[in-house]
């Protein structure tokens, strides 16, 4: 008490008639919340109610095309050009970034420098100019390094609207996987690293085995960020004449005219996809979340999950 | 005398124009345990990494058996640094414990042991596991053995990781103040496991402030500063007769 400012001294407490037991508390009033709370489901009902009655909507014509022909081949295209875009993505990306963090200053730079040059540039114009490579180099040719030539072939009968639309699309996504890789890595403790290098571990070893997995925790919430970006990205590769979805609807809606129920259409599908891709994501997460926390995961649907995943995990022992 | 395991000769080691280690000559014989003292900056914990090549030296030469601790001796007689891969191979004759354990999060306890047996010594699954197992009863967490490491205390984590070094039965063991990282009442479950290596015959290398472990556990004791062997001794001689006031003012203030 010696230490108290003088004026706090013991407050004579009214005796509670019943002991006082915090377990049987009552929540706190939040009177502006539930004020909050209905204004909020007004307006989302009134945008839904919109929405539904609305006949500029034409629901119908969505119903009509949602499963059409010219769209679903639209939908298989979009998905083939993400997963190849996907798949130059990490994969270049993965070399790119394992570059800059090299201790080769050459390697480094040359990373750097394509990072910088595909991110700091529209993807736009990249598709654009990609299509339109016949005019900067009209053949393409196979030889020896300014030495003799084997095979050549015009630009512009190589690279079609599907070919420039993959590269395009695959080289954008390359530099910036490369920094959601380089991001993951260098979040990996150091000791880690150390730990792993004074038990005798090779380089490559410690890479694949120690340092990414551990930076898989980093790296896959901004790289699905990146892919649902891709999909939608692919809506781009419409303007250089590309078949996927955007380009789709298009075709359709330039002869009926029935422009909004096809975009909405188009919009299904994107959601669909996205939708997928967020469930994937959460597996990936959860398997690369493992030893992470003390008491598992604090997502309730994880941890319905989680039960079966201890259960194999106990059961697996020995991984290697 | 048996040839020494470990022979430091002239080891200088500089960080950006600060001169860290100014020429130290240090000797570890098989089945010795020397404890490394000193104060902080005093250069203890970059001796032992220079020694698994944490650490390069910037001069001077580190001998673990008959090779040159990240260079090899060419037949003209010049020496050539070694890759990553090549000091890998070097490592895999010396054991370190750190002091933030390091266990790696993403694998099991019973992983992060058997892993180097496996992957390293190439023992069969069935021999890795077994000899992870006997490490992890000898260090006494065997019953953790498919927790991860995390859901561990750090007294466990420690005597994990000191099973993990073991796991590769290397010639030498370098701890770097393997209990500071500990709360007060774990501190002896890991020096226990450490005095039963060290009367076990293990090579050891210590760097710690535990002085009642090093006096009990130890065969020698250096005491380091400002980069200089300032004094090293039997325990006995270190701790009760110590020729250097600098010493015996480091004891004064450790030991209150």
């Amino acid at each position: 008490m010696a230490n108290l400012p003088s004026n706090q001294t013991d407050i004579a407490l009214p005796h509670p008639q019943h002991p006082v037991d915090v377990a049987r508390a009552l929540p706190p009033r939040r009177p502006a919340t539930w004020v909050l709370s209905i204004i909020t489901v007004v307006v989302a009902a009134q945008i839904v109610n919109l929405v539904l009655t609305n006949p500029n909507f034409e629901w119908n014509v969505v119903g009509q095309y949602l499963n059409s022909e010219t769209v679903l081949q639209g939908v298989v295209m979009t998905l083939f050009l993400t997963v190849t875009a996907l798949t130059i993505g990490l994969v270049l990306g993965g070399v790119l970034a394992v570059c800059k963090l090299s201790d080769n200053a050459l390697l480094s730079a040359l990373a750097s420098s394509y990072i910088w040059l595909f991110r700091g540039t529209p993807q736009l114009v990249q598709l654009i100019f990609w299509f339109n490579i016949g005019l900067l180099v009209p053949v393409l040719s196979i030889g020896i390094p300014f030495g003799p030539t084997f095979a050549s072939i015009e630009s512009n009968t190589l690279v079609t609207p599907l070919l420039a639309a993959i590269i395009g699309l695959g080289l954008h996504d390359a530099a910036y996987q490369a920094e959601i890789y380089r991001a993951g890595l260098i979040s990996v403790d150091e000791g880690q690293l150390e730990a792993a290098q004074a038990l005798g571990m090779k380089p490559v070893r410690v890479f694949f085995r120690i340092q990414l997995p551990q930076a898989m925790r980093f790296i896959v919430p901004p790289t699905f960020n990146s892919i649902i970006a891709l999909v939608k990205g692919t809506s781009l590769v419409s303007v250089i004449g590309g078949t996927e979805l955007l380009f789709s609807v298009k075709q359709i809606y330039s002869q009926t005219y029935q422009t909004v129920p096809l975009l909405i259409v188009a919009s299904i599908w994107y959601l669909f996809i996205t939708t997928v891709l967020n469930g994937v994501q959460f597996f990936i997460e959860r398997h690369y979340g493992r030893g992470s926390s003390r008491n598992g995961s604090s997502v309730i649907v994880a941890r319905f999950f989680d039960r079966r995943a201890a259960k194999r995990y106990r059961n697996r022992g020995l991984q290697s | 005398m048996t040839l020494p395991i470990l022979r430091i000769s002239g080891l200088r080691k500089h960080f950006s124009g600060v001169e860290v280690l100014k020429g130290i000559d240090l000797e570890v014989h098989v089945g010795e345990t020397v404890a490394l003292l000193g104060s902080s900056g005093s250069g203890k914990s970059t001796l032992l990494r220079c020694v698994n090549c944490l650490e390069v030296a910037s001069g001077g030469s580190i001998w673990v058996g008959d090779e040159v601790m990240g260079y090899r001796q060419e037949s003209k007689g010049t020496l050539r640094r070694l890759t990553e891969s090549q000091i890998a191979v070097q490592r895999r004759q010396v054991g370190m414990v750190f002091q933030n354990f390091n266990l790696f999060p993403h694998w099991t306890v019973l992983q992060n042991i058997a892993d180097g047996p496996r992957s390293i010594l190439k023992l069969s699954k069935a021999d890795a596991i077994e000899r992870s197992m006997t490490l992890l009863t000898r260090v006494g967490v065997a019953d953790r053995a498919n927790a991860y490491p995390r859901q561990l205390s750090g007294g466990q984590q420690q005597r994990v990781a000191i099973a993990r070094a073991l796991a590769l039965e290397p010639a030498l063991l370098l701890f770097d103040e393997p209990t500071s990282a500990l709360d007060p009442e774990n501190v002896s479950e890991v020096t226990d496991v450490m005095a039963a290596l060290a009367a076990g015959g293990a090579t050891m290398l210590v760097v710690t402030h535990e002085l009642g472990f090093a006096r009990a556990a130890a065969d020698r004791v250096v005491f380091l500063d400002g980069g200089v062997i300032l004094e090293q001794g039997s325990p006995a001689e270190v701790f009760d007769h110590s020729q250097q006031p600098r010493t015996r003012e480091f004891l004064r203030k450790t030991l209150v």
